[in-house]
C-alpha cells in the first residue's frame, strides 16, 4: 500500500470536504488505512485513480477459475513464511487427463478425481480441478475431453499450445472460467489474443529464465491480459524451490509487478514428481497439476495442505459436544477435554488405544488447549458444568463419575460441588489414558 | 525494470556437529558424520552454502510394545530382534545414523535391568557400525543409571544421548560429558524453551558443538504446522546470529506411525501400507524443508523416498 503522503500528492488538494473529511490529507490518511474507498472523492482524476489502484494492488494478484461453490482461488499471498501472518489460498490440486487415452479412460479418470473428496477435521478436502491435455493430434479428442471435464463441475485447465484449438475449446467451458495453459515465447501473440478476447486467465511459461518470464508477463499485460499464472520450469526439486522462492520474494518484498502472479507446477508420473507436489504445497505453488493421483498419496498430500494453510492466528477447532469413542453404555467412563483440534485428536487417539468405549465431552474453549484455556479462564468448573447440562450428559451416562485432565486437578472440588459427580483426576498427559482407563474399568 | 534475483544473506550459520567416531578418533564407527554448517535457508543454494546434506537416522526399538501391527507386518519379523534390525538399517536400508530406543527399561513396563540394556547396546555397537544416538525410556531415575552405563559402554564412540529435558537434563548430560558424547536437547514446540534448554546445557558445561536440538516434530495431520513453523523460526533465529539457537535440529518423524489417519483401513484413501509410508515420508519432507539437519524415520520405503527427495532438492538446474 502507498503511504498517506504518496496518496495525498495524487489527490486534487482542494479540501472541498465532499468526501466527508475536512481535508484531502485527512482523506488520504483514511485511504492509506483502507478505511474508505477512493470513489468518495468526486474530483479525483482518471490518471490518479489508475496510479492509486496500481500501487494499492496486492503484491500477488488474485486469480480465480471455475464457478459456484467449487471456484478455485489462487494468489493474493502476502508472506514468505506462514508464521509471519498466514497463507491465504491453499494450493489448488488438479489431475491431468490426456486426450491420447481416449474418451472412456478420460471420463473414468475425471470421475475418479471428483470422488476424491474427504471430510477431515471438519473441513472438506478434495481434488479441486481437472486439466485436459492435448497430445493425441486430433482436435476431436481434445474437445470431447474438455466437454467431459466441463460437465464435472470442477474448475478446468485447458492444456494445449495450439492457439486455434484453444479458441475452439473455449465455448465448451461454460459456465465458469477455465485456465488457459499456455503461452510460451513461441505462441505468445496468438495466445494473448485468445486470452484477451475471452478474458480468461492465462498461464505463461515455457522458459526457465525468470528475466524472460518477466518480459513475457509485461508483454501480456500491455496486450491487455491481466489475469496471469506463472509456470516455472526446471529439472529438479532444488530448482523448483529456488525459482518459486525468487518469484515469491520478488513479488512480495520488491513489489516486482511482472512476477506478482500466482504460480503453477506441472508434474509428471513418478514418485519423485509426486513428492515435488508436496514441495509445491509448502513452498509457493498456487496450483499443482499431477499426471497421476494415487489416493494413498493424495490423501496425505491434502492433509499437508491443510496443515500448511492453517491460519496460525486461529487454532483449528472441533465442534463442542458429547462424543463417543467406541459404543459406550450408560456405565462407560466419562471424560472431558477442550475443543482445540490437536488436543481433541490426541486425547481421542489415546482413548482408542485403550480399546474401551468412552463418553468424551468436548468443552468449547475457543479452540484453546487445556492449559491455555484454564489459564485464560475459559476452561472453568462452571463452563464444564454448563457443557454437561447442555449436552444432557447425565441422561446418557449414569456412571456419576467424571475423569478430568490431570493438568486441571485444581478444579476438582468446585466441579464436584457444581455437578454432584465424583471427580477422578486423570493423567497429566493423555498418553497415560490407556493405563488409567484400564485401572478404573469399563 | 528488469528482473533481479532477490538474494538474502544472513550473518549467522548453523554450527557443525560431529556424530560418531572412527578408529582414528578412538571409536569403531564406520564414519564420523558432520551435520549443520549451513549459512542460509534450507536448500537455498542460490544464496548460501550448505556443506553437508541432511542425514537420515533410522530407529530401532527394543520392545514390540509400541510398534503398530501394520509396521510389523510391513517391515517383517526383523523388528523383533533389535540387533538384526540394526544390521538391516546399515546393510540394506541405507541409514546414515542408528537411533536406539531403550524403551524396555521403563520400570512401569518391561522393567529390564540396566545391565540387560547395556548388554544390548554393546551387541548393537559390535554388529552395526553406524554412528549412533541412544535414547532412554523416559523414567527419570532409571535413565540416570541407564545413560551412565551406556556412556561407559560406548566410550570413544561419540554417541548422542537423549533426551535432555527442561526438568531432567543433568544426569544424561553428565553421562554424555564423562565420555565425550553429545546430547539431544528436547523442547516441546516452543522456540523460547528450545533456547532455554541450550542455555541450561551450556551453563552445565556442555560444549555447544555437542548439542543437537529436538524441538518436537508433530506428525502430518497432527499439528505438523506448529512444528514446521517452530523449526523455520529456529533456523531463522540461528541465521540472524543468535549463537544459542545455532545447534543443528533433529526431527523425529517416526511419529507418523501413531497417526490413525495414516494407518486405518479405508479404501477411499488408498492402500493402507503405502499411505503410511507416504505419511512418514511427507512428515519428514516437511521437516527438511523447514530446516531439519537430521530426520528420524522407521520404514525403509519412506527412507528410500526421502533419500530421493534430498538428492532432488540438492540438485541445481
Amino acid at each position: 500500500m502507498p503511504t498517506a503522503m504518496e496518496i495525498y500528492k495524487l489527490l486534487p488538494r482542494k479540501n472541498c470536504g465532499e468526501c466527508k473529511f475536512p481535508t484531502c490529507l485527512a482523506f488520504a490518511m483514511q485511504l492509506a488505512n483502507q478505511k474508505v474507498a477512493l470513489e468518495a472523492c468526486p474530483y479525483v482524476s482518471p490518471e490518479a485513480k489508475a496510479a492509486l489502484e496500481e500501487s494499492g494492488a496486492p503484491p500477488i494478484r488474485l486469480v480465480t477459475i471455475g464457478a459456484g461453490d467449487k471456484i478455485a482461488k489462487m494468489g493474493d499471498e502476502t508472506q514468505l513464511f506462514r508464521h509471519d501472518k498466514t497463507f491465504y489460498h491453499p494450493t489448488i490440486l488438479g489431475l491431468i487427463v490426456d486426450d491420447s487415452q481416449g474418451l472412456p479412460a478420460m471420463k473414468s479418470q475425471i470421475e475418479e478425481a471428483k470422488s476424491m473428496a474427504y471430510e477431515r477435521v471438519g473441513q472438506i478436502i478434495r481434488v479441486d480441478s481437472v486439466a485436459v491435455r492435448h497430445s493425441s493430434g486430433s482436435a476431436q479428442d481434445f474437445l470431447e475431453g474438455v466437454k467431459a471435464a466441463a460437465s464435472s463441475g470442477l474448475p478446468i485447465v485447458l492444456m494445449t499450445e495450439d492457439v486455434k484449438l484453444m479458441g475452439e475449446a473455449l465455448s465448451l467451458c461454460t459456465p465458469g472460467k477455465p485456465l488457459l495453459y499456455r503461452a510460451t515465447p513461441q505462441n505468445l501473440d496468438g495466445m494473448l489474443e485468445v486470452a484477451k478476447a475471452c478474458g480468461f486467465p492465462l498461464v505463461i511459461g515455457g522458459t526457465s529464465n525468470l528475466d524472460e518470464l518477466s518480459q513475457v508477463s509485461e508483454k501480456a499485460k500491455k496486450a491487455g491480459v491481466s489475469d496471469i499464472v506463472l509456470e516455472h520450469a526446471g529439472s529438479s526439486a532444488g530448482t523448483m524451490l529456488e525459482t518459486l522462492t525468487m518469484i515469491r520474494r520478488a513479488a512480495v518484498k520488491k513489489k516486482f509487478r511482472p512476477l506478482g502472479f500466482p504460480t503453477v507446477t506441472v508434474l509428471s508420473k513418478s514418485p519423485r514428481d509426486a513428492m515435488r507436489g508436496a514441495l509445491g504445497v509448502m513452498k509457493y505453488s498456487s496450483m499443482v497439476l499431477m499426471d497421476e493421483m494415487p489416493r494413498e498419496f493424495v490423501y496425505p498430500l491434502m492433509a499437508l495442505r491443510q496443515n500448511i494453510f492453517t491460519d496460525p492466528q486461529v487454532p483449528i477447532q472441533v465442534k463442542a459436544g458429547l462424543y463417543t469413542v467406541g459404543e459406550p453404555t450408560s456405565k462407560s467412563p466419562l471424560l472431558f477435554t477442550t475443543n482445540f483440534s490437536l488436543t481433541y485428536f490426541t486425547v481421542r487417539a489415546d482413548i482408542e488405544k485403550s480399546k474401551m468405549p468412552v463418553w468424551l465431552l468436548v468443552v468449547d474453549t475457543d479452540g484453546q488447549s487445556v492449559m491455555t484455556s484454564f489459564a485464560a479462564g475459559k476452561l472453568t468448573p462452571e463452563s464444564v458444568a454448563k457443557a454437561l447440562e447442555t449436552e444432557k450428559v447425565k441422561e446418557k451416562c449414569s456412571r456419576n463419575e467424571l475423569v478430568i485432565p490431570g493438568q486441571v486437578s485444581r478444579m476438582s472440588g468446585k466441579l464436584n460441588e457444581l455437578t454432584g459427580l465424583k471427580v477422578v483426576v486423570g493423567p497429566r498427559e493423555s498418553s497415560g489414558l490407556p493405563k488409567m482407563l484400564k485401572s478404573i474399568g469399563g | 525494470m528488469g528482473f533481479e534475483v532477490p538474494k538474502e544473506r544472513f550473518p549467522g550459520k548453523i554450527r557443525e556437529v560431529a556424530i560418531g567416531a572412527t578408529k582414528e578418533e578412538g571409536g569403531t564407527r564406520r564414519a564420523r558424520l558432520i551435520v549443520g554448517g549451513s549459512n542460509g535457508l534450507p536448500f537455498h543454494k542460490f544464496e548460501s552454502d550448505s556443506p553437508h546434506k541432511p542425514l537420515i537416522a533410522m530407529d530401532v526399538l527394543d520392545t514390540m510394545r509400541v510398534i503398530p501391527e501394520q509396521v510389523v507386518h510391513s517391515m517383517g519379523q526383523v523388528v523383533r530382534d533389535p540387533v538384526e534390525w540394526a544390521k538391516k538399517c546399515e546393510n540394506e536400508w541405507g541409514a546414515d545414523i542408528l537411533l536406539l530406543r531403550l524403551l524396555s527399561a521403563n520400570p512401569e513396563e518391561e522393567n529390564k535391568s540396566v545391565e540387560e540394556c547395556e548388554s544390548l547396546v554393546r551387541q548393537v555397537l559390535k554388529s552395526c557400525s553406524l554412528p549412533m544416538i541412544v535414547y532412554g525410556c523416559g523414567s527419570e531415575e532409571k535413565d540416570a543409571k541407564l545413560m551412565e552405563a551406556v556412556s561407559n559402554a560406548a566410550r570413544g564412540e561419540r554417541l548422542f544421548l537423549g533426551q535432555a529435558e527442561e526438568k531432567v537434563y543433568k544426569s544424561v548430560t553428565a553421562a554424555a560429558m564423562a565420555n565425550g558424547h553429545g546430547v539431544v536437547a528436547f523442547s516441546n514446540l516452543d522456540i523460547n524453551l528450545a533456547k532455554q534448554m541450550n542455555i541450561l546445557l551450556l551453563d552445565f558445561g556442555m560444549k555447544p558443538e555437542s548439542i543437537i536440538m529436538d524441538p518436537l516434530m508433530a506428525a502430518l495431520g497432527m499439528g505438523l504446522e506448529y512444528s514446521y513453523s517452530v523449526i523455520e523460526r529456529l533456523r531463522q533465529g540461528a541465521l540472524l546470529g543468535d549463537p544459542v539457537l545455532q545447534m543443528p535440529i533433529i526431527c523425529d518423524c517416526s511419529c507418523a506411525w501413531t497417526v490413525p489417519d495414516a494407518m486405518e483401513e479405508n479404501p477411499a484413501k488408498g492402500k493402507t501400507e503405502l499411505r503410511g509410508i507416504n505419511w512418514e515420508a511427507i512428515t519428514a519432507y516437511a521437516a527438511l524443508v523447514a530446516g531439519a539437519d537430521i530426520v528420524v524415520m522407521r520404514h525403509p520405503k519412506s527412507v528410500v523416498s526421502l533419500r530421493d527427495c534430498i538428492d532432488d532438492l540438492s540438485r541445481g538446474a
